[in-house]
């Protein structure tokens, strides 16, 4: 992407006036999409993307400055910008030797999406919306997107590390809206992957929408949820962003060295029931938050967070590492895009399989709510309190699930509903793709769980 | 008037015969400090420019995007907007807007005094919040956030149609977020002051909000559940009105997803309820003299005294419900135009946030929400969120509540509003004030 005696010569520029560190993000992101909606494809979009960002690290300070312009005025100028905060020191010159990393390369791309007929990913859009059109009724509009990204990146720092990467990314998903009696409702179905136009050698677009439309029909006569706590149970795949919420951002190292999570402090004690082991884990095949490199350069990497309960680790990016004197980040440095600074962040977070028989579990437990599907969520890492949409529900009544419910919202606190889970099954699915949200930046990130149970957590809902 | 005028007007120049061709060009530049433990955490300077592109051909529309300026990238991104239209299916509404001769209204949100400010004088201000906040309250431990930014940004709009449109305007804000703990207690807050320029700065108010919010709920416990009133505070209104908004856009309407469709003229809410879309109105933060498809923005009313008056419209949806766009068109630069209800505010009543708790006797008093996104179905109208505040009774403020949901409808809340507060506050978003809801189910324990 660019030449390494460029970067060597723009890392040198960037420390002359006295910053200890320095390190030169490129990257290059084409995206494309296509989205169909109300019977027609109405918006095919394209968008490039290309720039560096440039970081200037002295003492507990960082510079930051980005450009679009790639020539060697271009970052020159940026590296200067970005060393304004270093202007104390006289550095003098700083000769750079960049050595090109070797990593391993987690996923092969089959198939570049920028290598298929735009008529060919229109041709997708339509089939799923003749299938959810089809499949009853009661739908009465569809929409349909389609996506893929490929992101080439280069990293470079006065550490002396050169590494790139390119990543690529898929993803696909359905809206139907139903119309009955009781008024609206809408189906949601999504898949991503970091693979190229492959995706769809695995899918049933037909089945797929279908899926969509049922999820939509369903909650036509979906009962109004309960109000407060109650058992639930969740099926594999549906809601690892439960732990995504309720202790992974609480073990981001930036919010523990700010005091700013109710884990800080606790690593070695038990904070989970022993049924809990939680693992974040970049190196994840073809999941839809996995990458060779994280957005310093560093390897991406499987952490266990939590083992049989117990705190075991925190994630790291550079800076935060650095501040606690550990020899490297454990891959969760990542940024949105290149005019951004990298902080921690997840990347496909899960529990791993207990023991148990799924469907013994449901059968232990006499009333409830079974969560076919969670949606987004949110919490505050300093009290623990999270929140979470709940997409496609159950009641559980006799140890049966029996009628759907309608959306509402799932709330508890981290560190209690960690403990309270009393039941972990011997399945594992991972669920849908999501984009993570903090502080202004949005990255791809996947989660996953088995079969499991929580004691109690507080539905939103408005039957008495 | 403008270099980025020219590059659009140029843009918009090579349309072809039978093309239409409009290009939103853009750049913005901006500065951000960061302050921990009394030290500059980072420091950013920030430089963006692009342009989008829109092309029409026989019904059919394409869009491109890309993040510079250079001559051969005008070129490509047109067209790579054409090669996507080939691709679109054909609709007889799709088309780009023609002018309509309305006069954007005379709004300056451009402040000269922000390019003067030296990087010293921002940094100082970071300092002294996070310096202030810690101070404010023996209780307050830890202060993660403590932040100054501003910047300001420069859009030009050109079609071949005819559309020209510019304008430029400057922000700054400061935004700060505090940890709070007692008795083994730990609640959060958050502050923040926004402006076009540093006059416009109240860097004391955004100390005391932060401060406030995080100790007030020190202590809360979760409610019992029931159904009981509820005041939202301005931020929740606020938060109530974005999504509240979805189902009155012409999008929703034209595409059978809105729950106010084949309404207008009956009564959709209580009659406190005055509804408008205004960002014409330059006291707000969201005001804005033209659209993201070049036409002049103006004033919509959209309930009046509970009564549906109407939707927003950009040039797309107008032309399919068969009326006119009331330059409601929104983007971001990355995305083709939507349609969306800019500056969305209630008409403020006559009562104080106290009045309103006094007339209601018991209640809670929502003093933020979260998973609002998830939670709530704009289609549906299923209404559910998490929240925290303070329950009153005997119209007075009693004990801090925490970990509970509030639940309805959308179709439901608009009907049990009992009063507007007068309390009218500059959110970064608009205009916002307090909001009394007669009847909402609170899950609790």
């Amino acid at each position: 992407m660019l030449e390494s005696s460029v970067v060597q010569k723009v890392l040198g520029a960037a420390l002359r006036s006295g910053g200890e560190w320095a390190e030169v993000f490129v990257e290059d992101r084409r995206t494309s999409r296509g989205r169909l909606d109300d019977g027609r494809i109405e918006d095919m979009s394209s968008m490039r993307d290309r720039g560096a960002g440039i970081r200037v690290v002295v003492g507990e300070t960082t510079g930051f400055a980005h450009t679009a312009d790639l020539s060697e005025d271009g970052l020159r100028t940026a590296a200067e910008a970005a060393s304004a905060v270093a202007r104390s020191g006289g550095g003098g010159v700083k000769e750079v030797a960049l050595t090109q990393q070797s990593q391993p390369q987690i996923n092969t791309v089959k198939v570049l999406p920028e290598s298929v007929e735009k008529a060919a990913k229109v041709a997708i859009l339509k089939r799923a919306n003749d299938a959810a059109r089809g499949a009853g009724g009661a739908i009465t509009q569809v929409s349909a997107a389609y996506g893929d990204t490929r992101r080439r990146i280069l990293v470079a720092n006065s550490d002396g590390l050169l590494a790139t990467d390119d990543q690529v990314r898929t993803n696909f998903n359905v809206v139907a809206t139903a119309s009955g009696d009781t008024g609206m409702q809408t189906g949601y179905n999504s898949t991503g992957f970091t693979v190229g136009w492959e995706l769809f050698d695995d899918i049933d677009i037909e089945e797929f929408a279908r899926v969509a439309a049922q999820r939509a029909i369903t909650k036509l006569r979906a009962r109004p949820a309960p109000s407060g706590p109650v058992p639930v149970v969740l099926a594999k795949g549906s809601g690892g962003v439960m732990f995504h919420e309720a202790c992974g951002h609480g073990l981001e190292a930036d919010a523990v060295q700010k005091n700013m999570t109710v884990y800080a402090g606790r690593k070695g004690e038990q904070v989970a029931s022993p049924l809990v082991t939680l693992v974040d884990d970049g190196t994840m095949g073809p999941e839809w938050g996995s990458f060779s490199i994280d957005d310093e350069g560093r390897p991406a990497t499987r952490n266990v967070l939590i083992e049989n309960g117990v705190l075991t680790d925190y994630m790291y990016d550079f800076l935060r590492a650095r501040k606690e004197g550990r020899p490297t980040s454990s891959g969760n440095g990542r940024r949105q895009a290149y005019d951004m600074l990298p902080m921690v962040r997840m990347t496909n977070t899960y529990v791993l399989a207990g023991e148990e028989d799924p469907d013994e579990i449901l059968r232990q437990t006499p009333n409830g709510v079974y969560i076919a599907h969670l949606g987004g969520g949110q919490v505050n890492t300093a009290t623990g309190d999270f929140v979470f949409g709940i997409e496609e529900a159950y009641l559980i009544e006799n140890g049966a699930i029996t009628e759907p419910i309608r959306e509402a919202n799932l709330i508890g606190n981290g560190p209690e509903t960690l403990k309270n889970i009393d039941a972990v099954g011997n399945d594992f699915a991972m669920g849908s793709p999501g984009m993570c949200g903090k502080m202004g930046q949005s990255v791809p990130v996947g989660d996953g769980q088995p079969t499991l149970r929580v004691t109690a957590l507080t539905v939103g809902g408005t039957a008495a | 008037m403008s270099e980025l005028l020219d590059i659009a007007s140029k843009v918009a120049g090579w349309a072809r015969d039978g093309e239409q061709v409009e290009a939103y060009v853009a750049r913005s530049n901006s500065t951000a400090v960061r302050i921990f433990d009394a030290e500059i955490e980072s420091l950013s300077s920030s430089q963006s420019e692009g342009i989008a592109v829109r092309v029409v051909h026989d019904g059919r529309l394409g869009f491109a995007y890309a993040g510079s300026l250079d001559t051969d990238v005008l070129e490509e991104t047109l067209n790579e907007a054409r090669d996507n239209a080939v691709f679109a299916e054909a609709d007889e509404w799709v088309g780009l807007p023609e002018p309509d001769g309305v006069t954007p209204a005379d709004i300056n949100l451009w402040r000269d005094s922000l390019q003067s400010v030296p990087t010293e004088r921002k940094i100082e201000l970071a300092l002294e919040l996070e310096k202030k906040l810690r101070a404010t309250d023996p209780r307050i431990m830890t202060v993660p956030v403590a932040a100054y930014s501003d910047g300001w940004a420069e859009e030009a709009i050109a079609s071949s149609l005819g559309v020209s449109a510019w304008q430029r305007g400057t922000q700054c804000g400061l935004s700060t977020y505090c940890v709070a703990v007692e008795n083994g207690d730990t609640q959060t807050g958050f502050g923040f002051s926004f402006g076009r320029e540093h006059a416009d700065l109240e860097l004391d108010k955004a100390v005391s909000d932060a401060a406030a919010r995080a100790t007030r709920l020190l202590g809360a416990t979760k409610p019992k559940s029931r159904r009981m009133p509820v005041i939202l505070d301005p931020m929740v209104t606020d938060d109530f009105l974005s999504v509240i908004g979805y189902p009155l856009t012409g999008e929703a309407l034209v595409k059978g997803r809105s729950l106010f469709a084949n309404r207008v003229g009956e009564s959709v809410g209580s009659p406190v309820v005055t509804l408008v879309s205004d960002p014409t109105d330059a006291t707000s933060m969201a005001a804005d003299p033209i659209d993201a498809e070049g036409l002049a923005s103006r004033r919509v009313p959209l309930i009046d005294k509970g009564v549906l008056t109407g939707f927003v419209h950009n040039s797309y949806t107008a032309r399919r419900a068969g009326t006119k766009s009331t330059g409601s068109a929104v983007r971001s630069l990355k995305t083709a135009p939507g349609v969306g209800c800019r500056a969305i505010t209630l008409e403020p009543g006559t009562k104080s946030q106290a009045e309103l708790m006094a007339e209601l006797g018991e209640g809670v008093l929502v003093l933020s929400v979260s998973g609002l996104h998830s939670g709530v179905n704009p289609v549906s109208g299923d209404f559910s969120t998490g929240a925290d505040g303070v329950m009153f009774r005997d119209g007075q403020p009693a004990e801090p509540v925490r970990e509970f949901t509030i639940s309805s409808t959308l179709q439901r809340m608009l009907g049990d509003v009992t009063a507007v507060g007068n309390d009218v506050e500059q959110l970064p978003s608009g205009l916002s004030m307090s909001v009394a809801i007669g009847d909402v189910s609170v899950s609790g324990e």
